[in-house]
């Protein structure tokens, strides 16, 4: 696999490089997955992806430079890593673009004679550089980002979310601090606090809103995914262990410090997540991990007019088929793009939008893994649903957009007084999520606060930052 | 126990970057939002309305609330950068463009 | 069908040019209700970059509009403020090449006939009223009579300073009628709203609007895209543009035109318009038109290839055959009203037609010439459309 940080394709994009038959865009489960499997078909397979190493944020592992002898210690299925990193690696038909952020997909034509698929990618240092990737066909596979709920203090420095805590540490063996509050909500909490105490961190509280009774309606479910239950057990037990307490129907409601995180109020919260009064207890700590689950990151596809689904947390997916096509010809998506559900599921999707891309009849074992964790990941999504009340702790001077620096009064002035009724309203008359994120930190809690809901996917032209000289550079086609 | 035990690492030796003109150890490999967090430095840049500080947030470069001014250059992300031998990281004030106001 | 309180009027759109209707309509003492199937600054408003232009129009009656909207978007300023972001900072247009610079002379001349202030900027001023301007631009005009708002804040707070009752997402589905085919209200999904009069303001949608009283007004969508920096001090001072942009607006093709317009805004990111196409409603991003933005942004402003582009928008602009709004009474439904098709020059005619309208709506003379406005003039201007 030749692996280039430059493109394959010329100099700056100056000419027209190969034509693939498939360009994967994400190199996490699905992505690898499904570059894998297609080229075992024949195909010619362009891997584009942002990071600068394969493995996307699961699979994120560190540089080889810091000499790690084990670094599996910090990851569930590594060796299913290693096996598709070692075949991608040997197969002459895929080309890994690392560093490469595609800001926009243009669709192809119908069939073999049409239009190519044309993505758009900087790389580079200062992202300087551009490549278009040309392709039959496109896989999305640019897996999810964290949804996170606002709350006082939650901009002060020493919050992190809780997947960048475990991000750092995975890539560059490093904490955020000594005593960390894990907090917020979904199974991504105790796999991060696992991480962060085999790493040597100090683990006072992990802070879970949902109740957990949600599992409990979804019992046939869980049979059926003994692994999920399993590898939850595995995480609860180690945390048991090292004396770490789990806080079930509670949540971080501030964060206090004035340069630094220094302590947490954590409150009971009753079924709708609204804080108990009078049940506020403050933990000291110098960090805190925070996070409420994840969200599909589409806005490529949904450029596109892809057709969506809202799941059972409100959160948008892509709509898929059994073959993992999206509404779009030419465009498949796999793993979390299609609804947060995993590295297995993501794992089997990958291989079942190859299958299909290659013309192939999808494979019985990753069609029966596909529904069985689908299935669990609808379980999850409603179990760890965020309740209707958490903006009871969102007070007026709360910042909801932290590019902009919005705080949650000029949001429900915005409701209440100009009529916005939708987050896209409440965007042009506050520029709660206009700026550098693009409404990815705040996009949900905006819609919350707005009362228009979730449903409708962000729209994201450009799915990055890309230099103006860059755009302004005539095309190479 | 810390993250290299954990996971057996024997980096090679430590570059130096320079943070507001300190000298600040990075291990090769790391990213400078890591070099800055192992020195205990969670804050390079400050907000362009508040003034406020913030650091690294998301970690995996979506939230670009860890920008500051690398080489001269605004706006970089400290989360995505390796760590270079002789690195010149400033903490940026607000848009970091103070230069081109007219 | 629940019939709610009876209004004096009924505008359907939520937009900027539907908010300056209620706004006016509202001063001059008409309970006013404003319908829209979306929430304000829905549509076109919401995609705009707040122009309040008069140096882009040549003399004739949409220049004469501008001119009286620029003097009411003043007065609106004091009662607003910041609220809506106005800044009166004068529009620079320049020449980009010598040969350009003549007809420039010949326009801007035109102009201060009919009432605009222009003033002549040599070469070597450029730079003074523009630092990052580039080098060697032959000259250009100052227009001190151009101004900018936040064109969502500007609908938002027209709206809610009009005291209308807003009926929000709550699509308009059929128009009531009353005898001799009279319009007396509009059918939406919730109920009747009665009135005697209905404004149509929805924008890219008021041909279809219009079809539901039987009218015909060929409003048709011209597409846009919008490019915005990352957040930035003030480099760019004016509304500033090229010559060619003139060229653009007026153009009748349907083929792609573009020639930047780039300004900077109070929240600090630069917004460089501004593309011209026909496609229908086509929402797809097409990077051959941010590429011709931004080189053109560049070609202005070198400093612009040092920076981020963060974002980019599309918006419909509602344009009508001969490129002028349909404003006043419809000569052939009674109770029918028109404020729509003003193409992109909405925000900046928004409350020259909402007083206007609101004039017609309470028998006032409206004190200027409507008939090039007339909503009944394409009925003989079949045919006219095929430029494309």
């Amino acid at each position: 696999m030749p692996t280039s940080k430059s493109e394959p394709t010329g100099p700056a994009g100056g000419r027209a490089g190969p034509c693939y038959d498939l360009a994967v865009i994400g190199a996490g489960p699905a992505g690898l997955a499904a570059a894998d499997t297609a080229a075992r078909f024949g195909l010619r397979v362009a891997l584009v992806d942002a990071g600068s190493r394969l493995g996307g944020q699961y699979y994120r592992h560190p540089a080889p430079e810091l000499g790690a002898a084990r670094p599996g210690r910090l990851h569930h299925g590594w060796a299913v890593f290693t096996r598709l990193r070692a075949r991608l690696a040997a197969s002459p038909l895929v080309d890994h673009l690392a560093g490469h952020h595609v800001w926009a997909a243009e669709a192809g034509g119908p069939g073999d004679g049409g239009r190519p698929w044309r993505l758009h990618a900087t790389h580079g240092p200062g992202a300087a550089d551009r490549t278009t990737v040309r392709a039959r066909a496109v896989l999305l596979a640019t897996g999810a980002h964290e949804r996170h709920l606002p709350f006082p203090g939650w901009t002060l420095p020493g919050v992190v979310s809780a997947g960048g805590a475990q991000a750092v540490l995975k890539s560059s063996l490093v904490l955020p601090g000594r005593r960390i509050v894990v907090a917020g909500s979904g199974p991504l909490l105790l796999a991060v606090a696992s991480s962060l105490v085999s790493a040597g961190a100090e683990v006072p509280a992990v802070v879970e809103a949902a109740s957990y009774l949600g599992y409990a309606r979804g019992l046939p479910v869980l049979a059926g995914n003994p692994a999920k239950l399993a590898e939850g057990a595995a995480h609860g037990a180690g945390l048991l262990r090292r004396g770490v307490r789990l806080r079930r129907g509670s949540a971080v409601v501030e964060a206090h410090g004035t340069d630094r995180v220094t302590a947490v109020t954590v409150a009971r919260l009753d079924s709708r997540w609204r804080p108990v009064p009078g049940s506020g207890r403050r933990i000291a700590c110098d960090a805190l991990a925070i996070g409420h689950g994840l969200v599909p990151q589409i806005e490529l596809a949904v450029e596109l007019g892809a057709g969506t689904v809202t799941g059972p947390d409100g959160a948008v997916a892509l709509e898929v088929d059994a073959e993992q096509r999206t509404s779009v010809p030419g465009l498949w998506a796999a793993g979390e793009t299609c609804g947060v559900g995993g590295a297995d599921l993501a794992l089997a999707e990958g291989v079942l939008a190859a299958h299909a891309v290659a013309g192939r009849p999808a494979p019985a074992r990753e069609a029966a893994t596909r529904r069985r964790r689908r299935a669990f990941a609808a379980l999850m999504a409603a179990a760890h649903a965020p309740g209707p009340d958490w903006t009871g702790w969102v007070t007026d001077d709360t910042e909801v957009c932290r590019c902009e620096e919005v705080p949650a009064r000029e949001v429900r002035a915005a409701v209440e007084e100009l009529g916005a009724g939708d987050a896209r309203t409440v965007k042009l008359l506050t520029r709660a999520g206009m700026g550098w994120c693009q409404g990815r930190m705040c996009g949900p809690a905006v819609a919350r606060l707005s009362g228009g809901g979730a449903g409708r996917p962000d729209s994201r032209p450009l799915s990055c930052p890309v230099p103006l000289a860059q755009l302004a550079e005539p095309r190479p086609d | 126990m810390d993250p290299f035990d954990l996971v057996g690492a024997e980096p090679g030796p430590a570059r130096t970057v320079l943070f507001d003109g300190r000298p600040v150890p990075a291990l090769p490999g790391q990213t400078l939002a890591a070099a800055l967090w192992a020195d205990g430095v969670l804050a390079w840049r400050t907000t362009r309305g508040g003034g406020r500080p913030r650091g690294a947030f998301c970690g995996i470069g979506q939230c670009f609330d860890c920008l500051a001014t690398v080489n001269g250059r605004p706006n970089q992300r400290l989360c995505l950068l390796p760590a270079e031998h002789g690195d010149t990281v400033t903490t940026q004030e607000g848009h970091g463009h103070a230069d081109l106001e007219v | 069908m629940l019939k709610r309180t009876p209004y004096d009027v009924v505008v359907v759109g939520a937009g900027v040019v539907g908010a300056a209707c209620a706004y006016y309509a509202a001063r001059a003492g008409l309970k006013t209700a404003v319908v829209d199937r979306g929430p304000v600054a829905g549509g076109t408003t919401g995609a705009g970059e707040g122009n309040l232009l008069v140096s882009d129009k040549e003399p004739g009656p949409e220049l004469d509009l501008a001119l009286l909207s620029a003097r009411l978007w003043r007065e609106l300023a004091a009662e607003f403020g910041e609220r809506v972001e106005y800044e009166p900072k004068g529009g620079l247009v320049v020449a980009t090449e010598a040969a350009g610079l003549d007809p420039l002379h010949g326009f801007a001349a035109a102009q201060r006939a009919a009432g605009v202030e222009a003033v002549p900027v040599a070469a070597d001023e450029l730079r003074t009223l523009e630092p990052h301007l580039a080098h060697g631009l032959p000259g250009g005009y100052l227009y001190p009579q151009d101004a900018q708002v936040q064109p969502a804040l500007a609908a938002a707070h027209l709206l809610r300073a009009s005291g209308a009752d807003r009926h929000l997402g709550e699509a308009v589905t059929g128009l009531l009628r009353g005898p001799g085919g009279a319009v007396t209200g509009v059918a939406t999904a919730r109920g009747a709203i009665a009135a005697p009069a209905v404004v149509n303001a929805a924008g890219t949608w008021g041909g279809e609007l219009a079809a539901l009283a039987g009218a015909h007004l060929p409003v048709l969508p011209r597409r846009g895209f919008v490019l915005v920096t990352e957040p930035l001090p003030r480099i760019v001072r004016h509304k500033v543009y090229a010559a060619d942009y003139v060229a653009d607006v007026a153009s009748g093709s349907a083929d792609l035109q573009s020639s930047a317009v780039v300004e900077g805004t109070p929240a600090g990111p630069v917004l460089i318009g501004a593309s011209r196409e026909r496609v229908g409603f086509d929402r797809t991003l097409d990077p051959r038109v941010l590429h011709r933005l931004a080189a053109q942004a560049a070609a202005l402003f070198p400093v612009l290839r040092t920076v981020q582009v963060q974002r980019s928008y599309r918006g419909f602009r509602p344009y009508l055959p001969d490129h002028l709004p349909a404003i006043g009474r419809d000569a052939r439904v009674p109770g029918l009203y028109h404020a729509c098709g003003h193409e992109g020059a909405g925000i900046g005619l928004a409350p020259a037609t909402g007083l206007l309208i609101g004039r017609q709506l309470t028998g006032a003379d409206p004190g200027f010439d409507l008939a090039p406005f007339r909503p009944e003039r394409f009925e003989r201007f079949e045919g006219a459309e095929g430029e494309s």
